[in-house]
């Protein structure tokens, strides 16, 4: 039992460092939420993947570097820590690459990874609507078989990147017959440049436009791969639910969030917690205070711990499946608490913007997104501890 | 890297749950309760038969000479069955001390004998010392400067909110020697450790028992564990222990290897398993309802515990503290 990382992999945490400290803005891009913050962050993303560190768990051949997954977690954590920018392609390379490479085929691959890698095309997901949040079997939007293709209709919401994005992915009804709502449904890609899609974007509590409305009024989706980009049709027709789910625990992506980000949030509200006792600000004898300090560091170290245990068990051969629920709660209900005790320890000041109040807005939509909290403990109940299933 | 148990720690632990789990604990605690120490101090020879008592005493003592991830499997393995008597205090208080000031002590702990401690302010009595073969009593010098380390004696005994610990004033008889200060902070730490490991096996046993229930018992026609106000407070207790092991494995990690970072780790596992242990607790007892609330039940075994152990060797307040300063 061991903390201490081998040579091969030290050599990879050195090599990124150094990168992200030459690399690295020395001012924040503007955010990637608006037009021009949203190629500046392309841009960037280009410069990781001429380092080919923009995808580093993926295979040479579509612009990884075959990183191990004590490497990926590595990766992560120096990125963060570098305070380097937001990945506007987070939706492609964390949600939609890892139904791709278990499902897509070798010429999906090759014409779509590629891109992905260089963020050429970036993604926006199309899962919600408005009738189907947390019930997302319930979705209505449709495939309609036609000559030479599909045609897509309905209305997406809460599309993540779509306000910028060039591609989006998402499932559609393309079995209007089917007797079980999870069946006849597929996996689709399509072009949201494309004619018959509008994209309302919608501002955040931020006051950007991280998400947005689609309208998709007969949206052609061929068949001919020399036409279609990077669209398609993803695993079998009638069967995207499975495709889609098989998925959703992925350990590369938002279930086994890297611990990066937390621990990079942890050292700067120790800094802050040093900086406001010495300004006199927040007395120091104030154990309440001091004590939701020392929380968010338990926290962000039970977490990176925690992480470790899960790699240690995936490298074993194990497989993540409902467990990754206990990690998304967990982070997101720390990330809410830690924006909460940075703001509180602001004092009189918690009410200007600035970087906390970002990522504290940020923070509330943790619970939410990625399936809610309320789901996610359904599922640890249900899948993991074997509780009879609810009435729904 | 790999951060997880080897083979040998899940064969020794599996080998204590055989044991504890044919031992009959529930009926051993509740004569325990009642004054009637024997059938504990049975299951105590037959855990000092597995090695449990030497795990932290060195070889040429009688011991296993085995490293603190050893002792905190064991332990966690005594809370989660709800072994009384002084179980920090035998496995790692006390063999921590006297290795310091009596060795030549440390054989029959060792080959089974318990012992106790009493290290005023922080740990006012010395739990279950009339139970106990060896009472000690530690009284630190100016701050910083080590502690006197002596035999005592039981005196007056106080109820614990636990009915399975007995809380005893002691009185210094025999001076054994003296412990500088890291000594004494490395016998407090593997107090904690132990203490913490052992609320998380409670923590562990009561979630599971809230699981058993919520599936068994019927109302409305349909499982109380169907009703998501019932699974949202198991599965919160559910993050909370499962986010709590790791914390107590790199504690005892840091104190095998001797690490820098030891004590601040060891507070951290103290303050994790304490809370998720302490809500395990609560949300075990309301799953239950009133059958919970019983003597009957054996819920009560660990529920109680559970409350003690959470000031036991450093007061979660006194931990966080230490994790600040550290930081």
């Amino acid at each position: 039992m061991d903390l201490e990382f081998d040579a091969e992999t030290v050599a990879f945490r050195d090599e990124v460092r150094a990168f992200l400290r030459e690399n690295v803005p020395a001012s924040p891009l503007p955010s990637l939420d608006t037009a021009e913050g949203f190629e500046a962050h392309r841009a960037w993303e280009r410069t990781l993947a001429d380092a080919q560190l923009s995808v580093v768990a993926w295979p040479h051949e579509y612009g990884g570097r075959e990183a191990t997954l004590q490497q990926w977690v590595i990766f992560e954590e120096e990125y963060y820590r570098a305070g380097a920018p937001g990945r506007v392609s987070q939706n492609g390379i964390f949600l939609l690459a890892p139904t791709l490479f278990e499902h897509a085929n070798a010429e999906q691959l090759d014409r779509i990874m590629p891109r992905m890698a260089r963020a050429d095309d970036v993604w926006a997901q199309a899962w919600s609507e408005p009738e189907a949040g947390s019930d997302l079997a319930s979705l209505r939007s449709t495939a309609t078989r036609v000559e030479g293709g599909w045609l897509l209709n309905g209305q997406k919401t809460w599309s993540s990147r779509a306000a910028f994005a060039d591609w989006g992915f998402g499932l559609f009804r393309s079995n209007p017959e089917a007797e079980r709502k999870h069946a006849g449904i597929t996996y689709f890609m399509f072009d949201l440049r494309s004619t018959g899609v509008t994209v309302r974007p919608i501002d955040q509590l931020d006051g950007e436009p991280g998400f947005a409305e689609l309208f998709l009024q007969d949206v052609f989706v061929p068949d001919d791969p020399a036409d279609r980009g990077s669209s398609g049709v993803i695993g079998e027709v009638d069967n995207g639910w499975r495709v889609a789910m098989s998925t959703a625990s992925n350990e590369r992506g938002l279930s086994l969030r890297a611990p990066g980000r937390f621990l990079a949030t942890t050292d700067r509200l120790l800094e802050l917690w040093r900086a406001q006792t010495e300004a006199g600000v927040v007395d120091e004898n104030d154990t309440a205070l001091r004590d939701r300090v020392v929380d968010a560091w338990i926290g962000s170290r039970a977490y990176e711990l925690s992480t470790w245990a899960t790699v240690t068990r995936l490298e074993a051969g194990g497989k993540l499946g409902a467990e990754s629920s206990i990690n998304k709660v967990f982070w997101s209900e720390w990330d809410v608490a830690t924006h909460e005790t940075a703001l509180d320890l602001l004092g009189p000041a918690a009410e200007v913007m600035g970087p906390w109040q970002d990522g504290y807005l940020f923070s509330l939509s943790g619970p939410i997104y990625a399936g809610t909290n309320e789901i996610q403990k359904n599922v640890i109940a249900e899948r993991l501890l074997g509780l009879p299933k609810a009435d729904r | 890297m790999r951060f997880a148990l080897e083979e040998i720690h899940d064969d020794f632990a599996a080998s204590l749950e055989s044991l504890l789990t044919k031992s009959d604990m529930p009926a051993v605690i509740r004569a325990w309760n009642d004054g009637d120490t024997e059938p504990g101090r049975a299951v105590w020879h037959n855990l000092a038969d597995t090695g449990v008592n030497g795990l932290t005493i060195a070889e040429d003592h009688g011991g296993m000479g085995a490293d603190a991830i050893f002792l905190t499997v064991a332990s966690e393995k005594l809370g989660r069955h709800g072994v009384p008597g002084p179980v920090a205090e035998t496995l790692a208080v006390a063999p921590a001390l006297l290795a310091e000031v009596a060795p030549e002590k440390l054989e029959p702990l060792a080959e089974g004998s318990l012992a106790t401690v009493a290290a005023p302010p922080s740990t006012p009595y010395a739990v279950d010392a009339e139970a106990a073969d060896t009472v000690l009593r530690v009284d630190e010098s100016a701050a910083g400067a080590g502690a006197a380390v002596a035999l005592a004696d039981a005196g007056a005994a106080h109820e614990s909110v636990d009915r399975a610990r007995r809380l005893c004033e002691t009185t210094a008889t025999q001076p054994l020697g003296t412990a500088d200060a890291a000594a004494l902070a490395h016998a407090h730490d593997l107090g904690a450790l132990a203490t913490a490991a052992q609320l998380q096996g409670l923590g562990g046993a009561m979630l599971d028992a809230a699981v058993a229930y919520a599936k068994q018992r019927k109302q409305f026609g349909r499982a109380i564990g169907s009703q998501q106000a019932v699974k949202h407070e198991i599965s919160e207790t559910t993050i909370a222990v499962d986010m709590a092991r790791p914390l107590l494995h790199a504690a005892a990690m840091a104190v095998r290897d001797g690490s820098p970072t030891a004590r601040r780790d060891v507070s951290a596992a103290k303050v994790a398993c304490t809370d998720a242990a302490y809500r395990a607790s609560r949300v075990a007892l309301q799953v239950h309802g009133a059958i919970g609330y019983t003597l009957e039940h054996d819920l009560s075994l660990l529920l109680t515990k559970t409350r003690a152990l959470v000031t036991a060797w450093g007061t979660p307040a006194v931990h966080r503290g230490r994790i600040m300063e550290a930081l």
